[in-house]
């Protein structure tokens, strides 16, 4: 076993070898562009995107004439509202998305306020979550968009997809979810779950870096999108660029490992969270789980350790690499905003730290995870006045504490 | 982030992790900071004289926040009240090279430092009345 143990697979995820070993002839021997018509480099290349674009497709149950490569979620993010406010704007200025959301899609929606859109930030519930009750409340005559995250990447809640898919496709009202953490982890129909445009990136599924994908819905309804990238109008004119080939063929080939293993993958993360929490929970008191507990991603285990802060937790575990909800690991002093919007107080907020397994974590490295955590969680506490004070019964919500 | 080798030393090593008793009449006690901001701090000297003849804390915080409090409990043991009121925030920024972002965790040090003065001449104010109020 080789330390640090990586238990951050909510960040990215190591390249499967599989998927490594398909992409590299894409860099020294097929190196066409997949935009020459002329020869056979062009031909081969082409061939390769089209049969990643076919096993994408496939992992989401969508047609290949719906997937638009772009360089990653972030990008496919900032596509699909802008695209689609620039398309629909004159029919309306209304966007609803939630406070839960990754910054990629926050940051875009305060972007498109500057340019006159009205956006609607929905206040997810304590576990994360956005009802589609919420979603039916807050459309109006001139909402053009809803975004809403198929899972949350800091706490893994699930959203009811289908159910705000639904109330969108009676509304008449363009879905876009951003599935960066579900695609490969959960199943993803995009006609069974009422999705208008998905979005995700190959490095979270066992697939290489600076590559994702945007589906856009063809039929029922057509979705149209003004491209953000003008140049060679390739991806039938909505993303510009020469095509990512070796990416490509990484992101097509990740997805196909992923659908053929899909049921093996979330059995091996669920099981190995479970493990962990179970030691967890057996060994320490006063831990809470942030997220739905019965509904989260496979793998995706955010706790709060209270009366320790999360950063001085990390430093405890040398180890492990993890990350924090705290705000002390950010240049702000802000903790987490998906804990803040879940409202779980910002004492709990600083002490979150959240765990992440994946297909290549062990149960050696749980175990070794789990016992480091404990370590550093049960030092911690000798150190915490707080601790000290609970132990001694002595209510710290009746404490006049001297902010700063 | 990368830390410096005196926050790793200190947070490896916390200096006088504990608690006196803070109904002793020669126990100073500061709380300072708040949970819902990522840092508590309770310090604790005993004074003998004006002397600080042992001093300890306990920090929820991150590992600077650590650092400072174990520093600062380090630096006032044998102080004289005085010299230990004198201790800046800045000195602990320096001899712990915290980064701008943590500049909050030396100064919750100090005032966890002046905290615990205060407290113990509140205490004890009856004999020097004037000197408490000056506190």
């Amino acid at each position: 076993m080789t330390n640090p143990i990586y238990l951050d697979y909510q960040a990215t995820t190591p390249v499967d070898k599989r998927v490594l070993d398909t992409m590299l002839p894409y860099f020294t021997d097929a190196y066409g562009n997949a935009a020459s018509r002329n020869h056979a480099f062009g031909w081969v290349a082409e061939e390769a995107v089209d049969t990643a674009r076919a096993q994408i497709a496939s992992l989401i149950n969508a047609s290949e004439k719906e997937v638009v490569f772009t360089s990653g979620s972030t990008e496919a993010i900032n596509l699909a509202m802008k695209g689609v406010g620039e398309m629909y704007g004159s029919k309306g200025k209304h966007i609803i998305t939630c406070l839960a959301e990754h910054k990629a899609v926050l940051d875009t929606a305060k972007h498109m306020e500057k340019l006159g859109f009205e956006i609607t930030y929905l206040q997810p519930d304590k576990n994360g979550a956005v009802s589609a009750e919420s979603v039916r409340d807050a459309i109006r005559e001139d909402t053009i968009l809803v975004a809403i995250m198929w899972a949350n990447n800091e706490v893994g809640t699930i959203n009811p997809i289908r159910e705000i898919g639904a109330v969108c496709r009676e509304k008449g009202v363009l879905f876009f979810s951003d599935s960066t953490q579900a695609v490969g982890k959960i199943p993803v129909d995009v006609e069974a779950d009422n999705v208008d445009m998905i979005c995700f990136s190959g490095h979270k599924v066992y697939g290489p870096k600076g590559v994702g994908a945007l589906y856009v819905r063809r039929r029922k309804p057509r979705v149209r999108l003004v491209a953000q990238m003008d140049g060679g109008g390739h991806e039938r004119g909505m993303r510009s660029g020469t095509l990512n080939v070796p990416g490509i063929v990484g992101l097509g080939k990740a997805c196909a490992v992923a659908e053929a293993d899909l049921e093996k993958d979330m059995a091996h993360s669920n099981a190995l969270r479970e493990r962990f929490e179970k030691k967890i929970f057996d060994s320490l008191d006063y831990v809470f789980i942030n997220g739905d507990e019965h509904n989260r991603l496979p793998g995706c285990s955010n706790l709060s350790f209270a009366y320790v802060e999360g950063e001085s937790l990390i430093m405890g575990f040398k180890d492990l690499a993890v990350s924090s909800g705290s705000a002390c690991t950010s240049a702000s002093l802000e903790p987490s905003h998906v804990l803040q919007a879940m409202d779980v107080g910002d004492e709990l907020a600083h002490s979150s730290i959240r765990f992440g397994f994946g297909r290549m974590t062990t149960e050696a490295h749980v175990d070794f995870a789990a016992d480091q955590v404990i370590t550093a969680v049960k030092k911690l506490r000798e150190l915490s006045p707080l601790y000290e004070m609970v132990q001694e019964g002595i209510d710290l919500s009746t404490i006049a504490w001297t902010g700063h | 982030m990368a830390y410096s080798d005196k926050v790793l030393d200190h947070y490896d090593n916390p200096r006088n992790v504990g608690s006196l008793d803070k109904k002793s009449k020669d126990v100073g006690t500061g709380i300072v900071g708040a949970p819902e901001c990522g840092d508590v701090m309770k310090l604790q000297i005993q004074v003998e004289g004006d002397t600080i003849v042992d001093a300890k804390f306990k920090t929820f915080g991150c590992g600077s926040a650590i650092a400072s409090s174990s520093l600062a409990t380090e630096w006032i043991k044998g102080k004289k009240v005085d010299e230990a009121l004198a201790i800046s925030n800045t000195a602990i920024v320096e001899e712990l090279a915290l980064p701008p972002v943590k500049i909050h965790c030396s100064v919750l040090a100090e005032d966890a430092i002046k905290a615990a003065i205060k407290d113990y001449k509140e205490k004890n104010a009856s004999a020097a009345p004037a000197e408490a109020q000056k506190a």
